[in-house]
């Protein structure tokens, strides 16, 4: 059984886990093309992902670099790396 | 013919005529380049030298014919879609398929099975109901039935599935069929050898040459070949070439595994697919049982299979046919599937001038071998778009206006 290396749980089942998919940032302001783009285009080609992982008996949801020609998991990245402040001026979204 | 068996055997078969001719150079150019030599991309060349008489077109395949999804898959033919737009495109495919045979001359082991969808709710029901409407709606032989219908036709199977989920109903497809995978990437590549096209094997394409947004020609292991006019057809490495061409589109590679058992005497003459089991199943005509699921969980380029799939198939599939219990499987393999949101296909002309793409084919490919041949040998000819392809064009994910082919296309394939 292939395991995920939780970072403060350590080694889990895969079986225990939800596949989130490709974590991207979307456009906070954006025309139609580009909010498309967001919604349905993907890194297709092999290499290295950022993707979440949703553990579902504790309810946390994980994110992981992951090489997908080899299905091997590199790190995970702190969730707060990734935050981004929401604009506060709405009237340009 | 059992004459000409007895002469193989008394002589050996070194005398016949070889099935594809040795390897050959490379020209330094063609009218048409089709990367990939799958069942799509010999179909689309044995179509582009047949209708359209297209002189100089050359099939490039990294490894051997037919070894790519086409050779992996279950061979499941069906067209009862949900949409209207794929139940039409995968009608015309059928058609197609059952006259086959004597159109390549090669006996491709078409055969008409049947096929239930079974339903295990009432949620189940209802979409099953509205796919048979659909089909109903466009002359496909397609139809609700009860459980009765079901016992009858499939008497070896548990219909209360252990007690656990109880099948209620079930959509059937009398048309539903399987054929010989091989013999179909066969039988197109030697009807277009026959007809002038050139097939490599054992020639990759490294780089695509793109001047202006035209495509002017590929890189490949062997070297460069000039060319205005370039198919991708490549299924699980599509991802690859639309990077070599800087386009952005929503393919995802998911792997998709397959088992088969050992052969026994034929009890199971019909298709079956279960959604809410995960699970399909089919008796090959040399008595095998041909299985599978849905796809991997995530994200992965790897033809690799993995126990655990085969743990989980046999689990359920015990449920649907205890009978089945004391079987061996015997092989296990796995595709990379070209998954899409809206699990259509992407194919017809793209933002760069003569750079054509047949892709998305996920899960659902096999059955439509012979129309999207077709199709794409007319779109790249007359550089458009033809009328049963437009509604799978790439630009619906900018319009969002999308082919939602989820609900009858994501466990049965
Ligand atoms: C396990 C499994 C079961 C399936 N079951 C069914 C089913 O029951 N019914 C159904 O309709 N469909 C089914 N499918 C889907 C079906 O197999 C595919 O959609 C279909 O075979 C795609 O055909 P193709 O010719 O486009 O691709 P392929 O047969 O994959 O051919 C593409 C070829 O391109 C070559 N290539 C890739 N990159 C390059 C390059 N750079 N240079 C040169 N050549 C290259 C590859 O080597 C490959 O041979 C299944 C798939 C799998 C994996």
């Amino acid at each position: 059984m292939k395991l995920i290396p939780l970072p403060d749980l350590g080694p889990h089942p895969v079986t225990e886990f939800d596949y989130g998919g490709e974590q991207s940032r979307p456009p906070l302001v954006a025309d139609d093309a580009t909010w498309a783009a967001h919604v349905f285009n993907r890194t297709g080609a092999p290499g290295v992902l950022r993707e979440w992982w949703y553990h579902r008996p504790t309810g946390g949801w994980y994110l992981f670099e992951r090489d997908t020609a080899q299905d091997r998991f590199l790190r995970s990245i702190p969730v707060q790396d990734i935050c981004y402040e929401l604009p506060t001026d709405t009237s340009a979204v | 013919m059992p004459l000409r068996l007895l002469k193989f055997a008394l002589r050996g078969t070194d005398a016949e005529p070889r099935f594809f001719p040795p390897e050959q150079p490379l020209a330094d150019q063609y009218d048409i380049v089709i990367i990939g030599g799958g069942g799509h991309g010999l179909a689309c060349a044995y179509y582009l030298a047949r209708e359209h008489g297209v002189k100089r077109v050359a099939v490039l395949e990294q490894g051997y014919l037919g070894g790519g999804n086409t050779g992996r898959n279950t061979t499941i033919v069906r067209s009862n879609y949900l949409t209207p737009e794929g139940v039409q495109f995968y009608d015309q495919s059928l058609k197609l398929f059952q006259d086959l045979s004597e159109d390549l001359d090669l006996n491709l082991f078409y055969s008409t099975r049947g096929h239930f969808t079974l339903a295990h709710s009432d949620s189940a029901l209802r979409t099953m109901r509205w796919r048979a409407e659909v089909n109903k709606h466009f002359g496909i032989d397609s139809e609700l039935v009860d459980r009765q219908r079901i016992a009858k036709a499939v008497p070896e199977m548990d219909l209360d599935c252990g007690g656990d989920q109880p099948v209620l109903g079930a959509l059937w497809h009398a048309p539903g069929a399987v054929a010989r995978h091989d013999a179909v990437a066969w039988g197109y590549g030697r009807g277009a050898w026959q007809r002038g096209v050139e097939i490599h094997q054992k020639t990759r394409v490294t780089g695509i040459r793109v001047e202006g947004e035209r495509v002017r020609g590929v890189q490949t292991n062997r070297g460069e070949i000039a060319c205005d006019k370039l198919i991708s057809m490549v299924a699980g490495f599509t991802p690859r070439i639309t990077e070599m061409v800087g386009l952005q589109t929503p393919i995802e590679i998911f792997p998709l595994q397959a088992c088969v058992t050992e052969p026994v005497k034929p009890f199971l003459n019909s298709i079956i697919v279960s959604g809410s089991l995960h699970v399909y199943v089919s008796q090959s005509s040399r008595g095998e049982l041909v299985m599978g699921a849905s796809v991997d969980p995530s994200v992965l380029h790897s033809t690799r299979s993995s126990f655990g799939f085969v743990e989980e198939l046999a689990d359920k599939l015990l449920d649907l046919f205890p009978l089945t219990g004391r079987l061996r499987v015997m092989r296990q393999w796995a595709g990379m599937s070209d998954m899409t949101p809206d699990f259509a296909p992407i194919m017809g002309t793209t933002p760069i001038t003569g750079f054509y793409l047949d892709a998305g084919w996920g899960t659902w490919g096999f059955k439509a071998t012979p129309i999207s041949g077709k199709t794409m040998a007319w779109t790249a000819v007359n550089d458009q778009n033809h009328e049963l392809i437009k509604p799978f064009r790439l630009s619906r994910f900018t319009d969002f206006d999308l082919v939602g082919e989820r609900g009858a296309a994501s466990v049965g394939h």
